[in-house]
């Protein structure tokens, strides 16, 4: 009877090794051993050719005295405080008028807010570069219908990130979605005692509804945080990084030191910082949201 | 002198309501304002790409601008197809796509499966390190994935885009072991019963009735593959091997970059996406939310 049993869960945990495997595989595969390779190649020097050469902490002490590298961080950083922050606003905004039971359309709107994000990314950069234009661009261009002489955005060094934050606005629809589900979730009592007891929109707004959408708040700033720090794409192929480095955003500069200066070595040094930066990033948010929101 | 009393209450009353009424009329009518404004700035620049891609090279460039082109320049969507490797980018961009959709579906219903229809320790804790791979920045592992590709002579082929997605990921796993979860476990047992291995189960009672689970995935997988930008371009050294999102940024970057050929490619790239969309919006938005509030 034992032996019986025994056979049978030794059957049973083949049968969940097999159906796991794709992603056991992929796991050990795709991820831990890039993972910690990329750990190995960031103490090293390497251009592809000759084998890696061991720096220990050198690479990481070049990056300190990179200004190359410190414009990159500081254009990241930019959009992590301005990008992030504005991006989130406006979307929670739209959220919490969308979830307003006296407006309709809701479906409508919420499509309308989505699809830019579903436009390939380098038609987004190609509508873009057309967007922004500083003659024909189509915003410049409504500009000058109210006499208004329109920047030179993507052209000019002082608007160039300004110009991108506009770009991640435009793509922000994903989270308007997710913010509409943790809407719906807050319990409509809460609204009703508050209402009884004189509270107006505003009230409501800060002591219900954002307090109780704080966890999902903090997974879409999570999520955008991560989104910008990577952000490779749109810079590289509307500005590579121009005007006077004002959009070599990190991702951007990182791709730049593996793949066009062949510098493997100090890239992956740069994915490490990366990977510090985030979690800083999510612990002081974790450590900041816990006394204002009731977060798990 | 009561009576004085509730005659002036409900009078107040009254005036407090139809303030209220107006206030109501008021905020709504701001409320729609706001959103029609926002509305019209996220579709706006749809309208312009369209404007755009029907537009003669002149026109693009004229100052003050052209709102409309004169006459629809149909004729750029058919330059389109012409002047550049469009049908061997298209067909090159086909090729990954259906591998990825393939892949995609295969490999994560399997391991959705076994995150949701079989019973083990620690599951839903291993669980846990399937969505910490999510917040994985792909620049970490970019690096040690090109070098890995190019020892075994993968670069400059289609394997490095249709390899990898045999072997689950993340979101795709989350989804369906979602839906899975929510499929009653009376089902399995019944067929148990009757002798059904897990196997039996998963192909002939899971997967039929994962249908809209399976539609959403295969659309997502679409249209990530079909945008797909970063990978082609680290992993496709061969121009004849270049999808279509590759082969726009080409174009774009030459020396003579025919914009408003370019803006009819975006036209042409971007209506399967949202025509895909729409059929599966439900779901789709769906799935989005759900990656936010169990995720």
């Amino acid at each position: 009877m034992a032996l019986a049993n025994k056979k049978r869960t030794g059957g049973e945990r083949l049968t969940v090794i097999l159906f796991l495997s794709p992603w056991l595989i992929g796991l050990a595969a795709f991820t831990l051993y890039p993972v910690v390779s990329s750990l190995w190649f960031s103490l090293t020097q390497y251009n592809v050719i000759k084998a890696p050469k061991f720096l220990g902490l050198g690479n990481y002490v070049a990056l300190v005295h990179d200004k190359t590298y410190l414009t990159s961080l500081w254009n990241s950083l930019f959009m992590v405080v301005f990008g992030v922050t504005i991006t989130t606003a406006v979307t929670i905004l739209v959220s919490i008028i969308l979830n307003n039971r006296k407006i309709k359309g809701l479906s409508v709107f919420r499509v309308i807010f989505f699809i830019p994000t579903l436009v390939p990314v380098v038609i987004v950069a190609i509508l873009w570069v057309w967007i922004l234009q500083p003659q024909s661009g189509l915003i410049n261009s409504v500009l000058g219908i109210f006499g208004i002489t329109g920047p030179g955005w993507i052209a000019s060094p002082a608007w160039a990130k300004p110009s991108f934050i506009l770009i991640m606005l435009w793509g922000a629809g994903g989270s308007i979605i997710i913010y509409l589900a943790g809407l719906q979730d807050i319990p409509e009592a809460l609204y009703e005692s508050a209402v009884l007891e004189g509270a107006n929109f505003a009230q409501k707004t800060v002591y219900i509804t954002l307090p109780m959408l704080t966890p999902v708040i903090l997974y879409n700033v999570i999520t955008a945080i991560i989104g910008v720090l990577q952000w490779f794409a749109e810079p590289f192929i509307i500005t590579s990084g121009g005007p006077d480095n004002a959009t070599l955003f990190y991702g951007l500069y990182l791709y730049q030191n593996a793949f066009q200066f062949f510098k493997m070595g100090y890239a992956s040094a740069m994915a490490w910082v990366m990977i510090v930066i985030v979690l800083a990033l999510i612990f002081t948010l974790f450590r900041l949201t816990k006394k204002y929101g009731n977060s798990e | 002198m009561a009576r004085t009393e509730t005659n002036d209450k409900t009078t107040r009353l009254d005036a407090i309501g139809a303030r209220g009424r107006l206030a109501d009329r008021l905020e709504q009518v701001v409320l729609y304002a706001i959103l029609v404004v926002l509305a019209l700035c996220y579709v706006v620049p749809f309208l312009w790409l369209l404007s755009n891609s029907l537009k003669t090279p002149s026109e693009l460039f004229t100052h003050p601008v052209k709102w409309l082109p004169a006459t629809p320049q149909w004729v750029n969507f058919r330059n389109t197809f012409t002047t550049f490797p469009f049908m061997l980018y298209l067909k090159n961009t086909m090729i990954v796509v259906v591998v990825n959709i393939i892949g995609s579906v295969i490999s994560n219903t399997l391991v959705a499966y076994g995150f949701s229809r079989l019973e083990w320790k620690n599951r839903d804790r291993v669980f846990v390190v399937v969505i910490i791979t999510m917040i994985l920045p792909f620049q970490v592992v970019m690096i040690p994935l090109f070098i890995l590709f190019q020892k075994l002579h993968w670069i400059g082929t289609f394997l490095p885009l249709t390899v990898t997605c045999f072997f689950g990921n993340a979101f795709f796993i989350f989804l369906f072991r979602q839906f899975f979860m929510g499929i009653p476990m009376e089902l399995s047992q019944a067929a148990k019963i009757d002798g059904a291995s897990e196997f039996t189960i998963y192909s002939r009672i899971i997967l039929p009735l994962a249908t809209p689970v399976i539609a959403t995935v295969v659309i997502f997988a679409f249209i990530r593959t079909w945008s797909d930008f970063i990978g082609p371009l680290i992993f496709l050294s061969n121009d004849k091997l270049y999808t279509l999102a590759l082969g726009a940024q080409q174009i774009m970057t030459a020396y003579d970059p025919k914009w408003e050929l370019l803006m009819a490619l975006g036209v042409a790239m971007t209506v399967p996406v949202l025509v895909l969309f729409f059929l599966v919006q439900k779901y789709f938005i769906q799935g989005i939310a759900m990656s936010g509030i169990k995720g």
